[in-house]
């Protein structure tokens, strides 16, 4: 299976009929085993029991960022190789994305409330995924705003790719806008290095979230390549119409234009 | 009654389909919220202070930048034309299609208030005060404002020039709406009488905009 | 009923269009403004439909509804549509049958009449420009005016399209309605001819 395979929605449509099942269980499964082990992880001996929003707020965090490079190389798709899917594969993936990246934000602010004592610090790291998620946002509105989607999918990878170029150079600004005004941040992972007993449910829910976006990407693109379908389906229907009702002389249409 | 609810209901509804820009607002305001803490700095405390102020600029931006095209849109499709022919009143009709707005991009604005409070470090009773005052004041701002589209309905330019024309008429807006939440946080003030000139604000703008609108619109036809 | 117009004048952008027009028109009965490019012929239209301010003369309706004005006993369709792509075909009728005070049930028959009536729930944007100038029509025979002026009513309408209106003018006019309409191209309907602009 290639790209060029998937190039032909039919196929992709029918090969990921296929698929999806067998990810869905997968996700389940793995989420299943990586929230078990996370319940019965050890406390922190700082934090406490508070750790544990851990097991949530890393893999959403990965993801929020995973999400956006996915997008970037959609986007070199659609400008580059001209793949037929990238853009349907670009629009799909921004609202679970903001999704995602909302998930880190909360379980961040959930997290830091023990320690900082308020629901929201400017937080180097929680900043850089708040201006992340305003990005995604405004990826969304772009998509929102233009009725024909190929005519905004162009407009969207352009901005997805300055996004990728841009988004190294803020997370460096933030950081160095965040030393400037507070020296240490408070958000530490118990140390430098993760206990094993911390890593390895980690790793799993990780892979758990991962795999839970391709089901939801796959399910998105499958109702994304179906919605287009309906829109020209109606655009068909508004022309034929006009053949039905116009008799068969439709298309001598317009007499002399003339501005008074 | 029928005609003016459908009017509201129609430019709700265009509001809130693809293309519209009722959510845009809330995302500009978003953004130009968090962008004040670049300026200003990370300080929590700085930042409660100054909370009020932040979000009500943020509002006063993000209500007035949406009203740009209010009029605009049905002048280019000449919707506009058969709305000033029609027998319901040219100000009733104005008065509706801001009504629209407000309820489209004026209310989620106030929505929105609680999880930016959160970012600014207000508590409950702040946030909730700077909610209050924007419910009361923002009918002020889309009915003045109002009168900036349809300026620019007759000028044949909007963005920027709307802008420059209707800020400052939305200054007592601005002074009253912050002095109100202001008082509830740090007083000495008593919060009943900026906020009883604030909400007169209103009924005046509910009054004069349409008025003025309709006036700016009829002589702009043509 | 009848609408006439003396001694108009017109002035915009600071140029005379036109001075010392006069017109008539009686009900049943189908005015064609004919004249050059920048005649003054929309000019016209705008001024019966107190879109305009004329700068001299006068504009009366006889016979009218007393209780109106004369913009609000008339239809006007320019150039432009009125028509929100982002609704539907059914939701843009609706929204005028509401505002100018037409019937909903109406509406129906009316988009049946102009030959839109299989594409009703789909948005406005689908449409081409002549679909676009059928569902305006439509909205003229959902919400009842006695006067209608017609500004280029043909132009983006097909042969088929054409015989449709010339039909629904008939109609309009055996009812009592009278019709101004600012043409380059014949109507299709008997009407009698109003120069305006004098020689090129």
């Amino acid at each position: 299976m290639t790209l060029i395979d998937l190039a032909n929605p039919t196929r992709f449509l029918a090969l990921t009929a296929r698929v999806l099942p067998w990810l869905a269980a997968a996700t389940v499964i793995l989420l299943a085993i990586g929230l078990y082990q996370s319940a019965y992880a050890p406390d922190d001996y700082q934090q406490g029991a508070t750790v544990k929003i851990m097991f949530i707020h890393v893999p959403n965090a990965w993801l929020s960022m995973f999400v956006w490079g996915v997008m970037s190389i959609a986007s070199l798709g659609t400008l580059v190789w001209r793949h037929p899917l990238a853009d349907v594969a670009a629009k799909a993936a921004a609202p679970i994305g903001a999704a995602f990246t909302f998930l880190a934000l909360l379980t961040g602010s959930l997290w830091g409330r023990p320690m900082w004592g308020t629901y929201w610090e400017w937080d180097a790291r929680l900043t850089s995924v708040l201006i992340l998620f305003l990005m995604y946002l405004g990826l969304m509105a772009l998509w929102r705003a233009v009725d024909d989607p190929s005519r905004a999918a162009r407009a969207a990878a352009v901005l997805t790719l300055v996004g990728a170029i841009n988004l190294p150079i803020i997370k460096f600004s933030v950081d160095w806008w965040n030393t400037l005004h507070q020296p240490a941040s408070v958000m530490r992972m118990g140390g430098s290095a993760l206990d094993k007993s911390f890593l390895i449910p980690l790793l799993v829910m990780a892979i758990a979230f991962t795999l839970l976006f391709v089901t939801l990407h796959l399910a998105a693109m499958r109702n994304e390549i179906l919605r287009r379908r309906v829109r020209s389906l109606q655009m068909m229907q508004a022309s034929r119409v006009a053949f039905s009702s116009a008799g068969s002389r439709e298309g001598s249409a317009s007499n002399e234009v003339g501005a008074a | 009654m029928t005609a003016l609810s459908a009017l509201i209901r129609r430019d709700i509804r265009i509001a809130l389909r693809v293309g519209g820009g009722a959510l845009i607002g809330v995302l500009f305001f978003l953004t130009v919220v968090v962008l004040m803490p670049f300026a200003i700095g990370p300080d929590l405390a700085l930042l409660s202070r100054l909370g009020p102020a932040i979000l009500w600029l943020g509002a006063l931006l993000a209500s007035l930048l949406t009203l740009d095209r209010l009029f605009m849109a049905d002048h280019e499709d000449g919707s506009l034309d058969l709305i000033t022919m029609s027998r319901t009143p040219l100000e009733l009709a104005c008065a509706a299609k801001a009504l629209a707005h407000w309820l489209a991009a004026g209310l989620p604005l106030i929505v929105a208030t609680p999880v930016l409070g959160l970012l600014l470090n207000l508590d409950m009773v702040a946030t909730a005060a700077v909610a209050l005052t924007l419910l009361a004041g923002t009918p002020a701002l889309t009915f003045t404002g109002m009168i900036g589209a349809a300026l620019a309905v007759t000028l044949h330019r909007g963005g920027l020039l709307m802008a420059v024309l209707v800020l400052p008429l939305s200054i007592p807006v601005l002074i009253f709406g912050v002095a109100a939440s202001q008082a509830v946080i740090v007083g000495p003030m008593t919060f009943g009488a900026p906020f009883s000139i604030l909400c007169a604000l209103s009924l005046v703008s509910l009054v004069v905009g349409p008025f003025a609108a309709a006036a700016s619109l009829r002589h702009g036809l043509d | 009923m009848r609408l006439a117009g003396h001694g108009l004048r017109c002035v915009r952008g600071g140029r005379e269009v036109f001075a010392g027009l006069d017109f008539a028109a009686v009900s049943g009965e189908a005015l064609a403004v004919m004249g050059r490019n920048g005649s003054g012929k929309t000019s016209l239209l705008r001024l019966i439909a107190g879109l305009l301010v004329p700068a001299g003369g006068t504009i009366a309706l006889d016979g009218g509804d007393g209780e109106l004005t004369l913009p609000e006993q008339c239809h006007y369709l320019g150039h432009r549509d009125a028509l929100k792509p982002a609704l539907s075909v059914a939701e843009n009728l609706a929204f005028w049958a509401d505002f100018l005070g037409g019937e909903r049930f109406e509406a129906i028959e009316s988009l049946a009449k102009v030959g839109l009536d299989h594409a009703t729930h789909l948005p406005a944007a689908f449409l081409s420009a002549g679909q676009r100038r059928r569902l305006s029509l439509a909205r003229l025979l959902t919400v009842r005016r006695p006067v209608w002026l017609l500004d280029e009513p043909t132009t983006a309408l097909d042969v088929a399209g054409q015989d449709m209106f010339a039909g629904l003018m008939r109609t309009h006019l055996a009812a009592g309605g009278m019709i101004i309409a600012a043409t380059h191209a014949p109507l299709g309907v008997d009407s009698r001819e109003l120069r305006i602009g004098g020689a090129a």
